[in-house]
């Protein structure tokens, strides 16, 4: 298991430091707007305690809910009744707590998955060959990011608290069948030299957006579209560095892994 | 694939070297699923904030 052993240590590597970045960029791209979406999440009546905790902010979240405007109203509700913090966790079971663990817990997450895409990064750029250095690494980020960002994200895109959103179950099988079968695509374009193939792979990668993913019975929300749009802009671009910094460095550890960088120069083209 | 020489591991046969790889790359896809996609409570809220902002579906 030297192979396997070699793989894992190229990927944790690789994972914990892009999931690092990551979380470090989470925290101030995404996680801002994710609390503020809670905002109007409770705001819209989506735990009942909270009408007897706050009764005077409600009435003017209930106004302000089809305006982009009252972030700040509902803001400061929520920080007058600290209990709802711990909120979700009397429906949903156990939650970290808001604040220092919630956040230890999403570097954790980080980390931990990040270590997750390493091991998959490796082990199919292992079958083309290997990364070679960090610029060969730079596009296999790109095809991560285009596998496991772009595609799936153009029939579910990035979503905040109290979106509508079809079955979780139907979403995340669409979810893992656009991501294999973007994969596939974009390596039969890249490792063969074959115009049927790659007409083939066109169809793979046009094919889960022909059948659709699945949508929800309305669109109705209390979520500003722009607060959205913003959200949707910051996880697309956190992903994409994360994604270039996996690959680079996975091209540098393997690098110095194998000793044999430059040797790999030509083997992507 | 004749890159065994500057490949990872520099000594093991075409088969085992297929199984090893597929064997990480499946572990890789098992720990996303379970941090990423678990539907059990207590994961998905530990990992809230990681699953919206890899706009993993969740809820």
């Amino acid at each position: 298991m030297n192979l396997f052993r070699n793989v894992v240590f190229v990927a944790a590597i690789a994972g914990l430091v892009a999931g690092v970045v990551l979380a470090c960029m989470q925290a101030y791209a995404t996680v801002p707007l994710i609390l503020k979406a809670e905002v109007y999440e409770q705001a819209g009546g989506g735990h009942q305690h909270e009408h007897a905790a706050a009764p005077a902010a409600n009435a003017t979240d209930t106004n302000a809910m089809s305006t982009a405007a009252p972030a700040e109203n509902a803001m400061s509700s929520a920080a007058s009744a600290p209990a709802e913090a711990a909120a979700p966790a009397e429906d949903e079971g156990w939650a970290p707590a808001d604040g220092f663990e919630r956040f230890a817990f999403s570097v954790l997450a980080n980390i931990v998955t990040g270590i997750g895409f390493a091991l998959v990064l490796v082990a199919v750029s292992e079958f083309a060959g290997g990364i070679g250095n960090w610029r060969q690494g730079i596009f296999w980020g790109l095809a991560g990011f285009a596998v496991f960002t772009l595609a799936p994200g153009l029939g579910l895109p990035p979503e905040l608290p109290a979106m509508p959103a079809a079955d979780l179950t139907q979403r995340q099988i669409w979810w893992w069948a656009t991501v294999a079968a973007t994969a596939a695509g974009l390596g039969l374009i890249a490792f063969r030299k074959s115009l049927p193939l790659a007409i083939l792979a066109v169809a793979l990668i046009v094919a889960p957006h022909v059948v659709g993913a699945p949508q929800p019975d309305n669109y109705v929300t209390s979520i500003p579209e722009g607060l959205h749009h913003q959200f949707v802009v910051a996880v697309t671009v956190t992903n994409l560095v994360f994604w270039l910094v996996l690959g680079a460095v996975v091209g540098v550890v393997r690098g110095r892994f194998t000793g044999t960088a430059t040797s790999l120069r030509d083997s992507f083209a | 694939m004749n890159t065994a020489s500057v490949s990872l591991g520099t000594s093991v046969s075409s088969q085992s070297r297929f199984m090893q790889l597929v064997l990480s790359a499946f572990l890789g896809i098992f720990v996303i699923g379970v941090v990423g996609f678990s539907h059990i409570d207590a994961v998905h809220n530990a990992a809230h904030d990681y699953r919206h902002s890899m706009a993993f579906p969740c809820h």
